[in-house]
């Protein structure tokens, strides 16, 4: 379990990286915090030629508040949002998530950027970003671009980057007051990947939602027409109205055959909504796993 | 635990463990840490096919020269670990495959280059020409006729088929007759430090020197004999700092015969160390055991007979040294386990399969009997109403009926199993439980609570031994002691030290004796250049073995210290007494350290007919009886398990131990920490599941889950402590036993808390996956059952 052989840069700025990114001849790969790319790189299920580590650009360690949305740079680390060394608009939702990724030393080195960029159906932001509504910024030599996360993450391991594009940035908009917000996620136990995730962001007031199923087989799956999952309305009585046998269809409709499965990830579901109907909790652990 | 400083460091002592000082610190020295100049790294290609003919292997021509295959290995002998019992069938395990693959993994071809990395670069250039054959994955299918073969030439897949029966048929008369399929998971042992070998050549002594991570460094010396057909003389084994063993380290591995192989081919160092995929695909593989048990019992509970057919996946391979029917045949003579009943049927099957060997994994045989006894006894309870205590405490060995000859002739040797239960149904509080049981929990989660009790046999010697057959027979164990000039103590033994203590354990041993601080003891052990023989760390012996030679040795230092001593005070011996690190005399005394400055400094002030053996001392050491030890322990489980997630939480955890006298009870609480941490992994998580080829489904820590800090609850510990009649200072072996238990006590606890819902789990792990799976499947069957 060693790599293969590949040759390693690190650019200092964005600039130059992108110009490296454009000009290298075989195949690349960025390394951020290497938690995912590490034990791919061993396991050689990826022989890049060259890997080009992205932490030496201080751009892509920003973090900074643009009028309503958080923007948040590449190489932000899950321990720098479970910290609070970062901004935050969404009433620690986001610290709540970090904090329950993996295990400490993974939270020390593991980028937001980059669990995005490697799109794990099983990792935590990959869904939760999409239930609040979040964007990415992408960047080549030829220009940047914003993209919503749903639709950068096209598959299990597969996101919307052209050749010689990059992540730079995640733009997530403020979670504003009234606004419900449940994320719970299941795991075989504390730490490991998870079997079903739930992400709920609900407004009473306007009777809108975004849910979220996640770690499935593929991309997220977020649920068009989340009223369905409420009878038909979403109001202050969201919780009470959850309609298990509703979301069961919605797995099934998405191709999910194995009964435990669904059973599990409508639960997870259903403990969401509930979430999402109580008070938001300060430090709260967002595992359900044993 | 008290921080208290203990007031003696002998037998009781519970002494921190003075080396933890270096293995806490990182400062532990493993095969991985050895440096060595003109090292090179070992890399294999195996078999990504369980079951295929080998066309051709195809080395690229750049790397003729760094390439072997069983081509250029003819001088070497496969490995043979022949069992002796009636019918047993021989396989022979190629170190590198020649006509067959038999399991993934199997090795192809060795890869040798400067790193492992361009090692690596080098196996995967080499392109393999494999025809598949139908892979034999299911040891009930592979019992059937027309079932693919492992070894042809067999014409079957059995190793080893055996058959108990005392008196069977007096039970079949019973009122209540429960019967269930029982099965464990293949595992793998996940100790922290995987397998690895360093060889190199000392031309001064002739030797080839292998490093490995070995319990049983004796053993691999005679393995690597036997295969390479050299000389012991010219064979010296080195197993240095072990980072945990488990059986894993009890086994010659093909990979230590290849690499002593090209170590006198290339004539520079060479290195193979184990990664994890490695371990977890090709090697380490244990337990999976399956059961069909029935249990005849009287209404209250007394059972009346046991009547099982156990089979035991053993894998592609016998292996080296305890044989590839160990663990099956055991079945039949443990699965009683602490019960006394009258009648008693067990037929086993050793079935040969295209996966890894079987190994002996902590417990061995003992866990999957455990849980099969345990759970047919809950299943008992239920059927004839009562509680699961009613029915364990009704056929417990009693302590009045000690020393004891169970239904299988196994001899207890001392014990109160009845109290032992009693303290752990107190420990836990079982009215309290069950209360909070039946109010209910406001989250939705079910409580259960689970028993589970076993005795270990331990330190089992050559009575046993010699009955199965295998290479490798325990006979005395001998350490030496000797003082140094300074009134220091070194002591050797032939075992090994693979996490359990024995450098501060076998120091207090000897500190009984001769007093000498455990801080100016050393123990040397580890290197078959600078111990006696031994079969090694395995079956919880050490203790009882080790320990009694090193007592031994002590008492015989300590009478010619004494004889010594009584010269240099002018008194008789006679009217001498060895005290405290001391020769005290009529009128004055004199250290030990005094007595070892005259002996090697000042010969000139010796008796003339002083002992000329002087202060060095090699004995040996037997038990009264070497039919084994029996600890034993109750344990009990209160869990909270969640039916719509299948996520258990272990809320209470009490164990009631017996292993007699305990030398040391800070380790021994290390021991069942530590036991009880895999025997958690064991109920709950781990599992190497296989698809059809015979593909193993877990190649990383990803896919094989262990249990972490957050799985593992602190559980609360009570010691009892039974001398064994039969050994030094009554100790007996218990490193095995907190692995034994928990597997048995978390399912009973989980199906307690399920059976409302009509729930059975009866499959180790215990996942989550299949907690929902059957619920759903009761929810199921009962709405199937109103709708009719």
């Amino acid at each position: 379990m060693k790599p293969a052989r590949f040759a390693y840069e690190r650019p200092a700025d964005l600039s130059a990286l992108l110009d490296r990114l454009a000009s290298a001849e075989g195949s690349v790969k960025l390394m951020a915090g290497g938690q995912s790319l590490g034990p791919m790189l061993n396991l050689r299920l990826v022989e890049p030629d060259l890997v080009l580590d992205i932490t030496g650009i201080p751009e892509l360690r920003r973090a900074a508040i643009e009028g309503d949305t958080l923007v948040l740079g590449a190489c932000v680390t899950h321990a720098d949002i479970e910290d609070g060394r970062v901004p935050d608009l969404t009433g620690g939702a986001l610290a709540r998530v970090a904090a329950a990724i993996a295990y400490r030393p993974v939270r020390n080195r593991g980028t937001l950027g980059g669990s995005l960029v490697h799109a794990d159906p099983a990792a935590d932001w990959v869904t939760s970003l999409i239930a609040l509504g979040a964007e990415v910024e992408l960047a080549a030599r030829t220009g940047r671009r914003r993209l919503p996360v749903d639709a950068f993450v096209t598959g299990a391991l597969d996101v919307a980057l052209a050749p010689g594009e990059m992540l730079v940035s995640v733009r997530i908009p403020a979670l504003p007051p009234g606004t419900a917000w449940g994320y719970v996620k299941h795991c075989a136990k504390i730490g490991e990947f998870a079997h079903a995730i739930g992400a709920v962001r609900i407004e009473p007031a306007t009777g809108r939602a975004r849910v979220v199923i996640g770690a499935i087989e593929r991309a997220p799956l977020v649920v068009a027409e989340a009223a369905r999952l409420f009878g038909g309305r979403i109001g202050p009585d969201f919780a009470e109205r959850f309609d298990r046998a509703a979301a069961d269809g919605v797995l099934r409709e998405a191709g999910m055959t194995d009964a435990v499965d669904r059973h599990v990830h409508v639960t997870i579901l259903a403990r969401a909504v509930a979430q999402a109907a109580r008070p938001a909790p300060s430090t709260r652990p967002v595992s359900e796993a044993a | 635990m008290s921080d208290a400083i203990p007031l003696t460091e002998g037998v009781g002592a519970r002494l921190p463990r003075k080396e933890d000082d270096r293995l806490m610190r990182g400062r532990g020295q493993y095969v991985g840490d050895l440096r060595l100049p003109g090292l090179q790294d070992v890399a294999f290609v195996r078999s990504p096919l369980a079951h295929a003919r080998i066309r051709a292997i195809h080395v690229p021509d750049a790397y003729r020269d760094r390439v072997f295959t069983a081509a250029d290995l003819t001088d070497v002998q496969p490995i043979r670990a022949v069992s002796g019992l009636p019918g047993f069938k021989v396989s022979e395990q190629p170190v590198l495959a020649r006509d067959k693959v038999r399991q993934v993994g199997e090795l192809l071809a060795i890869c040798l280059a400067p790193t492992r990395a361009q090692a690596e670069d080098i196996a995967a250039a080499i392109v393999l020409d494999l025809e598949e054959l139908p892979a034999v994955h299911c040891m009930l299918a592979a019992r059937e006729p027309g079932s693919a073969l492992v070894h042809e030439h067999w014409g079957d897949n059995v190793f080893l088929e055996t058959l108990v029966d005392v008196n069977f048929s007096a039970a079949l008369d019973a009122p209540i007759k429960v019967s269930r399929t029982i099965s464990t998971g293949r595992q793998c042992m996940a100790p922290i430090e995987g397998r690895g070998t360093v060889v190199h050549l000392d031309h001064r002594m002739d030797q080839l020197v292998v490093h490995t991570a070995s319990q049983m460094p004796h053993i691999v010396r005679n393995g690597l004999s036997e295969c390479l057909g050299i000389e012991q003389g010219r064979l010296r084994i080195v197993s240095p700092d072990v980072g945990g063993g488990f059986g894993y380290k009890a086994i010659l591995l093909p990979e230590d015969v290849c690499l002593a192989w090209l170590a006198l081919r290339v004539g520079h160092p060479v290195r193979w160390l184990e990664d994890r995929r490695e371990h977890l695909t090709a090697n380490a593989n244990c337990r999976e055991h399956h059961y069909r048990i029935t249990a005849y019992a009287e209404r209250d509970g007394t059972l009346r007979g046991i009547d099982c057919e156990a089979t035991v996946d053993s894998g592609a391979y016998s292996a080296y040294p305890f044989s590839a029917c160990l663990e099956a045949a055991q079945v039949a003579s443990i699965l009683p386990g602490p019960y006394d009943f009258p009648a008693y049927r067990c037929r086993t099957w050793s079935v040969a399969t295209n996966k890894c060997p079987i190994l002996p994994y902590r417990g061995v045989a003992r866990t999957g009997v455990c849980f099969a006894m345990e759970l047919i006894l809950d299943a008992v309870a239920a059927e004839a109403g009562l509680e699961p205590w009613t029915v364990r405490e009704r056929n417990l060995v009693r302590p009045d009926q000690m020393p004891f000859d169970n239904i299988t002739a196994k001899h207890f040797d001392s014990g109160d199993y009845p109290q032992a239960l009693a303290r752990v149904l107190k420990a836990i509080d079982v009215d309290a439980v069950r209360k909070r049981q039946q109010a209910g929990e406001a989250d939705g989660r079910r409580i259960g609570l689970g028993l589970s009790i076993y005795c270990e046999q331990a330190a089992h010697g050559t009575s046993v031994y010699s009955g199965w057959g295998i290479p490798m027979v325990p006979g005395h164990e001998q350490a030496g002691a000797r003082l140094t000039p300074d009134g220091g103590l070194e002591l050797r033994i032939g075992a090994h030290s693979h996490g359990q203590g024995l450098e501060t354990t076998l120091a207090q041993v000897a500190h009984e004796i001769l007093g000498v601080p455990v801080a100016r003891t050393r123990l040397v052990h580890g290197d078959t250049a600078m111990t006696p023989y031994s079969t090694g760390s395995w079956g919880s012996r050490v203790m009882v073995m080790a320990g009694g030679a090193v007592a031994a040795a002590c008492r015989e230092l300590a009478d010619r210290a004494l004889r010594i001593g009584a010269h240099l005070l002018q008194a008789d011996p006679a009217a001498c007494r060895f005290e405290a690190g001391r020769v005290v005399g009529p009128s004055g005394d004199v250290t030990l350290a005094q007595i070892a400055h005259t002996w090697y400094r000042r010969p000139q002030d010796l008796a003339l007919d002083v002992n000329p053996g002087g202060l060095e001392v090699t004995a040996g050491y037997k038990p009264q009886r070497d039919s084994g030890t029996f600890s034993y322990a109750a344990h009990a489980a209160v869990v909270a398990v969640d039916p719509d997630l299948g996520a258990v939480e272990i809320l209470d955890y009490c164990i009631v131990e017996d292993g007699g006298t305990l030398v040391n009870p800070l380790v021994v609480d290390g021991q069942i920490y530590g036991g009880l941490a895999q025997g958690i992994g064991t109920a709950l998580y781990e599992e190497v599941r296989f698809d059809a080829r015979g593909q193993p489904l877990a190649s990383t820590f990803a896919d094989y889950l262990l249990p972490g800090p957050a799985e593992v609850p602190e559980p609360r510990i009570d010691h009892m402590a039974t001398p064994s009649p039969y050994t030094q200072f009554g100790v007996k072996g218990i490193g095995e036993g907190g692995a034994i238990a928990p597997p048995a006590a978390l399912a009973n606890a989980i199906n307690d808390a399920l059976r409302p819902l009509g729930v059975a789990l009866l499959h180790s792990p215990v996942s989550q996956h299949r907690i929902v799976a059957a619920v759903l499947a009761a929810r199921d069957a009962a709405t199937a059952r109103e709708a009719a």
